[in-house]
């Protein structure tokens, strides 16, 4: 059987040749993700502004009456509703900032969902509630710092573990590449506008855990390269690396893809912006690890004798691979 | 690599045997495991409330509300203490502010004897001995009576504890199936109902504190300073929104009153007269005799029935009640006599607590989340199943094979816990299916490269694996950290993500990498091949 390869044998791609154009496009897209998040905001949803979020389907009509029912709500006195299709055009979901003082009372919570859904049932008798959110101020301020040192957290460990086990050039790349990775993502939701809850925070530390993946595949085999061939030029060594890598690379992150585009595809509507984070986060991790992750360690002049004392000893103690000459 | 010793092959085969074992009861949703011989295992995985619809919801108490319920207490006791005290103690100018209790002895020369006579009421029950209070006299004559900060935070636990207890009552007054409730925090509780229709009353029910009082109405007094809420001395005011006579308001005797810690039963019944709903409470023999103590001696005289501060009703005592038992009448719909019973049953909380959060799923959105995700679940499974096999034969039906039963023994490892899954949970679970072959994948590339620079099929295997190790090993740790942060500032279903993927990890490194290194190795030594298509 003839077997399928997508990365011709011993590819050479100069992949680090556009380095500086590479890192220079990225830190603009960097600037430019920053600027649209202070400029357009994140649509956050109820889990980190507080509020309500009431789901509801329209079971008889094929198209919610979205204008209209922003009239109803807004109507009820309690300021404009977000109303927002998900999934099939008889699905929305109508969200409700909290009433003024809800943080003192939350009865004046509770009375504005029970008025929502009450105008429902009443003037939609084919509607059904699917779902309600309710979360206080207080509880979305703590899961919203939650939220934050969990990714800050995530970072600084991870980046502390490559700095143990690889050199602190390595942690610095690596670190620098996640930063590239979140900035990114948080644009990509500044700029489609998409909800952004709890379910995105888990999105991004799997974008997280997926890029380190990338960079660490990449790193392990620059260190392996280091001590290989130790008269190589860096930028020559680098781009072997990432060559002989590629044909991994490509492999796992189209099987990601296909996993990611199922769930898109067929999945439940409610992680469809999760599985839209990590589809594009494949993207970026794998470019991230290319182009953030591998030239730091040429500015931060990684060379050969990186690696030499403690690792000379691990090597004699290693019998059965042992190092090995390639002709 | 040829060297796989028995051992090895036959505990991993029985490991995997076990996993997949302990999976089959969650992959026979409903009752029908129940069924099975009893020697098969029956734990299973729960579906979460995003899945299996229904509500979660946070309670929360504000401990303000329990110190300002103690210093009530508090102040009756100090009252009580002084009046008993021999000679009696006469206080004044009594001042319950910013959580600290003050007021004056009359005369100085009792100071002492009064200190005497409260200090049994500072120390706290139990065998700690810790002070509770903290007593300071100012200005000769002032005393001061303070919380102390353990008291309090020891008061606020316990009052958390009997909340809790007095929740689960209700709930399961309710009937509703498996409800879970669990403390968090220190004053926070989390109520978890599966496929509850309406969630409104459930909040209803747990947002009663259920205090009920009987006092005695204090009719002597003037209806304008009633109306404008000045209480005559000895009496205090609460609403009466049903009040027949149309004032807001009615003035009620402090003292002498029945609490409604007292009662043995409540439930809802009609009034035979008005055939209105009413309910029916049955007191203790301590409280039955105080309320036929009360009634007896006020006939003809009005008592006003009051919940959580709110004045139901006030009838006039028509006879002394002496069996023990009464009945509550105040504007009730059948429904609400009988939501008040419950409340009155299961006890009356010690602190009001809150709806913080709340999460509702309906049944329909469960169902149909259930079922997108199985059909995304398998579409993906398959396309990656078939993708790996293309492209690396042999190797990758064998990758394959540890993927399928990484799925088996996530479920299975899930069950052992009695871990929830959760819709974002079938998401982490697609992903380690996307992620799981990327060990595989790894391993293969470097074979397939070990072959390229000439080595020989055994060789190129063992380095291939050797290699890729310490790759697989620094990335995993790496995801693992990630899923550990995860869980730890996770909320909910985020923490089922979580929870699913730390499980993949582990048991994906497992099967990618010792499972199929054993099938491997049993390979190459029964055919010894010269050559390796991959």
């Amino acid at each position: 059987m003839k077997l399928l390869k997508l990365v011709p044998d011993d590819t050479n791609i100069a992949f680090l040749k556009w380095r500086n154009i590479a890192v220079a496009i990225s830190i603009l897209m960097i600037i430019g993700s920053m600027a649209l998040v202070a400029q357009r905001g994140l649509n956050f949803g109820v889990d980190f502004v507080g509020g309500q979020m009431i789901r509801t389907t329209f079971t008889q009509t094929t198209d919610a009456p979205i204008t209209e029912l922003r009239e109803k709500v807004g109507a009820l006195g309690y300021g404009d509703p977000t109303i927002q299709r998900f999934g099939e055009p008889n699905e929305v979901s109508i969200r409700m900032k909290l009433p003024d003082g809800a943080d003192q009372d939350p009865e004046l919570a509770n009375t504005m969902a029970d008025q929502i859904t009450g105008m429902l049932r009443t003037d939609y008798p084919d509607v059904r509630i699917d779902g309600v959110d309710s979360v206080s101020g207080k509880v979305s301020e703590e899961l919203l710092s939650k939220g934050v040192w969990s990714l800050v957290g995530a970072m600084l460990a991870i980046t502390l573990y490559i700095w143990i086990r690889f050199e602190w050039q390595f942690g610095a790349g690596a670190l620098f590449a996640l930063f590239h990775d979140v900035a990114l993502t948080f644009g990509f939701f500044a700029l489609t506008q998409l909800e952004f809850n709890l379910n995105i925070v888990a999105a991004l530390l799997t974008i997280i855990g997926y890029s380190l993946n990338d960079t660490i595949v990449v790193y392990d085999r620059i260190r392996e390269n280091l001590k290989k061939y130790r008269k190589m030029d860096i930028i020559a060594l680098l781009d072997l690396s990432v060559n002989e890598t590629l044909a991994r690379t490509v492999m796992t992150s189209l099987t990601m893809l296909i996993a990611l585009i199922a769930l898109m595809v067929w999945g439940p509507d409610v992680i469809f912006g999760f599985s839209a984070a990590m589809f594009l986060g494949v993207f970026i991790g794998t470019y991230s690890s290319v182009y953030m992750a591998a030239p730091i360690l040429i500015w931060l002049k990684v060379g050969p004798d990186s690696f030499v004392p403690p690792e000379t000893a691990g090597d004699k103690a290693e019998k059965i691979g042992g190092p090995e000459e390639v002709g | 690599m040829l060297d796989f010793p028995r051992w090895k092959v036959i505990s991993i085969s029985l490991l995997l045997a076990f996993g997949v074992l302990m999976s089959l009861p969650s992959l026979f949703f409903g009752e029908s495991h129940k069924y099975w011989p009893t020697f098969l295992p029956d734990e299973t995985i729960n579906l979460g409330l995003d899945l299996s619809g229904g509500s979660h919801i946070l309670l929360e108490a504000d401990p303000a509300d329990v110190g300002e319920t103690r210093l009530q207490t508090m102040e009756e006791s100090v009252r009580a203490e002084m009046r008993r005290a021999n000679p009696r103690i006469n206080i004044g100018d009594i001042s319950r502010k910013d959580g600290v209790l003050s007021f004056m002895v009359r005369d100085s020369t009792q100071v002492d004897s009064a200190r005497e006579a409260l200090l049994p009421l500072t120390t706290g029950a139990g065998l700690t001995g810790q002070r509770d209070w903290d007593i300071e006299v100012r200005d000769d004559t002032r005393f001061v009576v303070s919380p102390t900060s353990a008291g309090l935070e020891n008061a606020v636990d316990n009052a958390m504890d009997t909340a809790t207890d007095v929740i689960r009552r209700r709930i399961d007054e309710m009937g509703t199936r498996e409800p879970t409730i669990i403390r968090q925090g220190d004053t926070r509780i989390v109520v978890q109902v599966p496929g509850l229709e309406d969630p409104e009353a459930l909040k209803e029910l747990l947002g009663k504190t259920a205090k009920l009082e009987f006092k005695l109405v204090d009719f002597e007094a003037d209806p304008n300073a009633v109306t404008e809420g000045r209480p005559p001395v000895g009496s205090q005011i609460f609403p009466y929104p049903d009040n027949p006579s149309g004032l807001p308001n009615i003035a009620v005797k402090r003292l002498g009153g029945i609490s409604g810690d007292k009662l043995t039963d409540a439930g809802q019944g009609f009034n035979p007269d008005t055939n209105e709903p009413v309910v029916n409470i049955t007191f203790d023999s301590e409280g039955g005799s105080r309320f036929a103590r009360l009634t007896q001696n006020n006939v003809g005289r009005p008592f006003a029935i009051i919940l959580d501060g709110v004045v139901l009703s006030a009838p006039n005592i028509n006879e002394p009640i002496l069996g023990g038992s009464a009945q509550i009448s105040g504007n009730f719909t059948v429904e609400g006599a009988n939501q008040l019973s419950i409340a009155l049953r299961s006890g009356a909380l010690p602190v009001e607590l809150q709806v913080v959060e709340e999460r509702t799923v309906g049944p329909d959105l469960g169902a149909d989340s259930i079922r997108k995700g199985m059909i995304a679940a398998i579409i993906g499974t398959a396309a990656v199943l078939a993708f790996m096999v293309v492209t690396y034969g042999r190797f990758g039906f064998y990758a394959n094979f540890a993927l399928t039963l990484n799925l088996f023994l996530i479920l299975g490892v899930m069950a052992i816990f009695n871990a929830t899954l959760t819709l974002p949970g079938i998401a982490g679970f697609i992903l380690t299916v996307g992620s799981a072959v990327d060990a595989n994948v790894l391993i293969n590339e470097r074979i397939r490269e070990e072959r390229r620079r000439g080595r020989r099929v055994v060789q190129a295997v063992e380095v291939g694996y050797k290699e890729a190790s310490r790759a697989i090993f620094d990335a995993n740790i790496t995801n693992v950290i990630a899923g550990l942060l995860l869980f730890i500032f996770g909320s909910g279903p985020v923490r089922g993500f979580a929870v699913v993927l730390i499980i993949g990890i582990v048991t994906s490194v497992f099967t990618a990498v010792v499972v199929t290194r054993m099938l491997v190795a049993l390979w190459l030594r029964r055919t010894r091949p010269q050559e390796l298509v991959i």
